[in-house]
């Protein structure tokens, strides 16, 4: 079911502030594509674009195309809603419902889609969600407790099973493991590993080894200074850009962070 | 409650100046609180406990003892509230969505002033508004729903041909609550976790289902809160029904009719000050009920939200 992402000439305002221009790059299917840049570089405003959560900030607004599967993200006639159904998401800090029980974060996206979901339906889409977030074996035996139980990495894992249990095509990651330990962290990306023969995944990450290790590209963003906007200065297969980078932005930042 | 263990006092932690007299003032005001509500409540049985038992003329003319004195009173009491609570709650959480979720803020902030204002009109003039305008535009609402409705226990009838009526005083109550239950749900649905609707939101809610998924569940226990506080004030304003509503005598659903009772504050403020000293003690002994029936209420109320807080806890 993945779908590639083709981005081109996208502007992202927040009311008059352009905070990204111009962006233009080809996002793979069934591939792991890492943004990665400065912080305030505009990483979290672009992924947040992709499936129009963007425009839930007041005056928050996009010029340009992104298109899905042939169809169009902007199109006057396209309800944001079904965007968001189609493109999921995982935030930086987790956030399970916190007055939901684990199986009931499980189905809540589903819950929206439709009301009437039969108990055995249910139960099965809940064992493959989590058995597909790697949690299964850690919360089958409490699925009726409070989701805000577990630990952050294992919430984290909650909200990527509740992202894939409405099964989308893309999957969008905003920096999912900066809130963990490194153990959760090398779960997550052992998790990102699993699920990108089945979704779109992009990934923001500040860690450059953890981009190195879980993406096929890798994107980097960066800004002139405070108040310009953000470009997208080189996208490349990652391999090539943590060896030899294209632009001399993109090799000073790599170098200049591996010290 | 300072719990150090015992230390020789050398060896505490300096405590400033600041924290001290800060600890000290918000002791002083817990304090406060409790003991008026004591000396209201010595005050009250004081001077209400003669008036259990008052030769049966001062209950007359509707009853000989003061159950039965008070029982109608009480009963118009809660119904004229629970009416205003259940117009007044549904419509104050309608207004505080759309302030804290729906409107652009350029419409927004007015209108949250202007329902904030509604809560500095004085009551007299709630009560003259109820009386001049809204139960004379309501009489013949009354007489439509008696023709059409009249098999309802409610509106059974015959209408009041004034309009003043126990419905009437309940939806000048309603008025009147709606600015408390508005701006404290208005406030909480605000402090809704902007984590917590963007999950939502991403998952392909629509903004209505964001609301039930995320802003419900965070604020039930505040929303329970404001419709107490509501319900508190609605119980015991006086001014507002002791203008609207003409009494009758009876307990009865009947809402259309002039046969309710009065609410225990409206009476009390009705026959006051020409009392005798008995009745006066017989009136404080019905504020007396009223104290104890508010204090349930919000005690019940506490314990609701508690367990479900509790429930969700384990
Ligand atoms: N809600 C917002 N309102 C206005 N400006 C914002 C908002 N969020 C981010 N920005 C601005 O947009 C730019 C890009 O931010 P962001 O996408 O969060 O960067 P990154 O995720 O790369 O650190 C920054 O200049 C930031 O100040
Ligand atoms: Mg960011």
């Amino acid at each position: 079911m993945a779908k590639s992402i083709d981005v081109s000439d996208l502007d992202i305002y927040y009311g008059d502030f352009l905070a990204v221009e111009s962006v233009n790059m080809t996002i793979p299917a069934r591939s792991v594509t890492a943004l990665i840049g400065p912080s305030g570089c505009g990483k979290s405003t672009f992924l947040r674009s992709l499936n129009r959560m963007h425009e839930a900030i007041p005056g928050a607004r996009v010029d340009g195309k992104i298109i899905v599967d042939g169809q169009s993200l902007y199109d006057p006639g396209v309800d944001p809603v079904e965007v968001r159904r189609m493109v999921g998401m995982v935030f930086q800090r987790p956030n399970p419902f916190p007055t939901m029980s684990i199986y009931e974060n499980v189905l809540a996206g589903l819950r929206l889609n439709n009301k009437k979901l039969k108990k055995s339906a249910a139960d099965q889409v809940v064992e493959k969600s989590l058995k597909g977030a790697n949690l299964w074996n850690e919360v089958k035996d409490r699925l009726g407790k409070p989701g805000m139980g577990l630990s952050g990495g294992q919430q984290q894992r909650l909200c990527i099973a509740r992202a894939i249990a409405v099964e989308p095509q893309v999957l969008l990651m905003d920096e999912p493991c900066s809130a963990l330990d490194p153990i959760s962290t090398s779960a997550i990306e052992d998790l990102i590993h699993e699920l990108k023969s089945e979704y779109t995944i992009v990934i923001v990450t500040h860690n450059m080894q953890q981009a190195a290790r879980v993406s096929e590209d890798t994107a980097f963003f960066n800004i002139a200074g405070t108040g310009k906007p953000g470009k997208l200065i080189e996208m490349n297969p990652t391999k090539k850009i943590f060896s030899v980078p294209d632009e001399p932005a993109t090799e000073a930042y790599i170098s200049g962070r591996f010290g | 409650m300072t719990t150090t263990p015992a230390a020789p006092p050398a060896a505490r932690p300096k405590r400033r100046q600041g924290d001290r007299i800060f600890a000290g003032l918000s002791r002083g005001a817990g304090l406060f609180i409790l003991v008026a509500l004591a000396g209201v409540f010595v005050f009250l049985a004081i001077e209400g406990i003669p008036g259990l038992t008052q030769p049966s003329s001062f209950y007359a003319p509707q009853a000989s003892t003061f159950i039965g004195y008070v029982t109608p009173l009480l009963f118009g009491t809660i119904l004229a509230a629970v009416i205003a609570v259940i117009i007044a709650a549904p419509l104050s959480f309608g207004i505080a969505l759309v302030i804290s979720h729906y409107a652009p803020r350029s419409i927004a902030v007015p209108a949250a002033y202007v329902v904030d204002l509604l809560a500095a009109v004085p009551s007299v003039v709630f009560g003259l508004w109820g009386i001049n305008v809204l139960a004379r535009k309501v009489a013949p609402g009354y007489e439509w729903l008696y023709e059409h409705l009249g098999f309802i226990p409610f509106f059974a009838g015959p209408p009041s041909t004034t309009g003043r009526t126990i419905l009437t005083a309940g939806i000048v109550l309603a008025i009147m609550i709606l600015p408390i239950i508005t701006a404290i749900s208005r406030e909480i649905f605000a402090q809704t976790p902007r984590l917590h609707q963007e999950a939502a939101l991403a998952l392909g809610a629509t903004r209505w289902e964001m609301v039930r998924l995320t802003v419900f569940p965070y604020a039930k226990s505040g929303m329970v809160s404001a419709v107490m506080l509501g319900l508190g004030r609605a119980l015991g304003e006086t001014m507002a029904v002791a203008m609207v509503l003409s009494a009758g005598g009876g307990i009865t659903f009947n809402l259309i009719s002039s046969s309710n009772p009065a609410s225990i504050a409206s009476n009390i403020a009705n026959n006051y000050k020409e009392g005798t000293p008995g009745k006066v003690a017989v009136l404080i002994a019905t504020g007396l009920v009223l104290f104890l029936v508010t204090f349930l209420v919000n005690f019940a109320a506490r314990w609701l939200v508690g367990r479900s807080e509790r429930r969700m806890a384990r």
